[in-house]
């Protein structure tokens, strides 16, 4: 199976000088992801959520954490406060902005720690073989035998709450996952003969694993990575519900849901909303992982 | 087995799937996987160094440097997410101390001593934007970026259409020429050898059956293996089925009393069953391991024309 993204289109493997100039394969990638209607879509979301990130004080229109007692738990679109108030009449639109930028830097930052971890583990154990590949990938099947979610929380009750112990644990809990799947890849990278010829030029170990074996696993890294972004910030939110995660008052998602299920029937839109929240922007990740691994490659199975 | 080769000479090393050519040349650039291969005995010199010797840094040294290869399909031989340029320049870089520019510089040359048009705009291109034969040009600018002193081609053309390899052979003879190279022609068409080689070597089953220059070779062969060999060849006057050496190379984790072609060829007696035949000397420079093809005795060659 080659997992290399190779062009799909008709691309005529000889090429006559006269031959009008094909697309390279960047662009022949972007242009099959651009086709896919559900991928943009995903894309729009994340371009939104990032958005609301970075520019979370000019869109927010009040500040996440002013209160306003007289007006709490007030309904969505009363006295210019777009999405109602919670229980201390904090601005729930103003909060979710502001709680982008939680589920964003968590998401990223937690599979960025883990897939470079994992990856390099799976690169080291894939292309030594033998007693490495056995010592490391027992270790990343010890670490899978736990359920996710059981293992962060119980990483976050030993590093303690905030927001880089969520990144760590959520980062220590994606680093299997990395691990088997470039792990898998590059067993089958390894035995191409472009890394035989490589090695028939003189290189060395390093140069082989990271500049010729590395950039051929790198498409189902890139779409693994994307689709369990979604993943940290679900597992944020459910660290932050359980009061293991960011501490309040900052806002995120996790929090506002938790608070927001003490007043599910007097005022349901503290939860309804930051569980759209949470629900779009894993929606958004996994549309467009999913067009992005069709673009790659169809074959693949991640 | 064992063979010399002068510069700029070239050597073939023929024998059907399994014989051993490739392994051979796997060797002597020190990459047989260990475990569970191992170089148990004999030393292969290059200038007066015993490679089998050689640290694994000191052996990178060596390859790509003063010994390269080129392999048998150049549509798998070429990293497909590295465009062209950059694999020629990443080997002359590891060589050489030349910065980019330099070594793209020489890329460019390389790319136009092969023969490929438009090399400034080619560099560029990712290997899937070239054909067979382009890619196999391409092989061979990579091969030969560093001036090495041995190149071992192991079946360079074997992957490529009738009319390309003969531009292929053309292009290696000619660089040859040009950059003093040492060859190792490693195939199993015996037309690539009377065309490139002025030494050739008859590989079965791991061992050397014949050893003899090209012209001894083609007027007088004298193994039956080799005979199986061109008789197996398709020749102008070929009519009806191709004949064929009946069997299959032997399984070599067995142990093997005698001749290992032995029950394979049609001249077979008890002795060969029994004894393993050595390689000698049977006229000048023309060496073969068989029982009945000594200096005083010669087999009649059954069917098949004089070569």
């Amino acid at each position: 199976m080659s997992n290399h993204a190779q062009p799909l289109s008709p691309a005529p493997a000889t090429l006559a000088p006269n031959a009008p100039k094909k697309k390279s394969k960047e662009n022949s990638v972007w242009s099959r992801l651009l086709k896919n209607k559900l991928a943009m879509v995903g894309m729009v979301i994340i371009a939104i959520m990032v958005i609301f990130a970075l520019f979370a004080p000019l869109i927010a229109t009040h500040g996440p954490n002013d209160m306003d007692l007289a007006n709490s738990l007030s309904e969505p679109g009363i006295d210019g406060h777009l999405l109602g108030t919670d229980n201390y009449g904090r601005d729930l639109f103003s909060r979710i902005v502001y709680g982008t930028r939680i589920s964003l830097i968590v998401g990223i930052f937690a599979i960025g720690l883990g897939g470079m971890i994992g990856t390099l583990l799976g690169l080291l154990a894939g292309y030594y073989g033998g007693k490495w590949d056995a010592i490391i990938m027992r270790l990343m099947d010890g670490l899978f035998a736990f359920p996710f979610i059981l293992l962060s929380i119980s990483l976050m009750t030993v590093l303690g709450a905030g927001l880089f112990n969520v990144i760590l644990a959520i980062g220590i809990a994606n680093i299997p996952g990395f691990a088997r799947i470039v792990r898998g890849q590059v067993l089958a990278v390894k035995e191409e003969e472009y890394i035989e010829v490589t090695r028939s030029l003189g290189a060395n170990d390093s140069r082989i694993i990271f500049h010729h074996i590395l950039p051929n696993c790198m498409a189902p890294i890139i779409v693994y990575a994307t689709m369990h972004v979604a993943g940290a910030i679900i597992s944020e939110a459910a660290l932050s519900f359980l009061g293991l995660g960011v501490q309040p008052p900052t806002a995120s998602w996790g929090s506002i849901l938790k608070d927001g299920k003490d007043f599910l029937v007097l005022s349901p839109h503290m939860a309804t909303f930051s569980g759209l929240a949470i629900l779009l922007s894993v929606l958004g990740f996994n549309l467009f992982g999913d067009g992005l691994r069709d673009a790659l490659d169809p074959k693949m199975k991640v | 087995m064992s063979f010399d080769l002068k510069q700029g000479e070239t050597i073939g090393i023929v024998g059907e799937s399994g014989s051993g050519k490739s392994v051979t040349s796997t060797a002597i650039l020190g990459l047989i996987p260990s475990p569970p291969g191992k170089i148990e005995r004999g030393s292969i010199l290059f200038e007066g160094k015993d490679l089998t010797k050689l640290s694994q840094a000191q052996m990178r040294k060596i390859r790509g440097n003063e010994i390269s290869m080129i392999f048998q399909d150049p549509m798998t031989s070429l990293n497909p997410v590295f465009t062209v340029g950059n694999q020629i320049i990443e080997v002359i870089r590891l060589h050489q101390q030349l910065d980019k520019k330099a070594a793209r510089q020489r890329a460019i040359e390389m790319l136009k001593l092969v023969g490929i048009p438009e090399p400034e705009k080619r560099l560029e291109q990712y290997p899937h934007e070239f054909s067979g034969g382009m890619r196999q040009r391409v092989m061979i600018a990579i091969a030969l970026a560093c001036n090495p002193k041995l190149l071992i081609a192991d079946e360079p053309t074997t992957a490529l259409d009738v009319t390309v390899q003969a531009q292929i052979l053309d292009l290696m003879k000619k660089l040859q020429d040009d950059l003093q190279t040492s060859i190792i022609m490693i195939t199993h068409d015996l037309g690539v050898v009377w065309e490139s080689c002025q030494k050739v070597l008859v590989m079965y089953a791991g061992n050397t059956v014949e050893y003899a220059t090209v012209e001894e070779l083609y007027e007088k062969p004298l193994h039956p293996y080799t005979w199986g060999l061109l008789d197996s060849q398709i020749k102008s006057d070929t009519t009806g089925k191709l004949p064929s050496i009946p069997g299959n190379p032997p399984d070599l984790r067995e142990d093997i009393a005698g001749c290992y072609f032995a029950p394979r060829c049609p001249y077979a007696k008890d002795k060969c069953f029994s004894e393993k035949p050595p390689l000698v000397e049977v006229a000048p420079n023309h060496l073969v391991a068989c029982h009945f093809q000594t200096s005083d005795h010669r087999l009649e060659r059954k069917g098949g024309s004089q070569a």
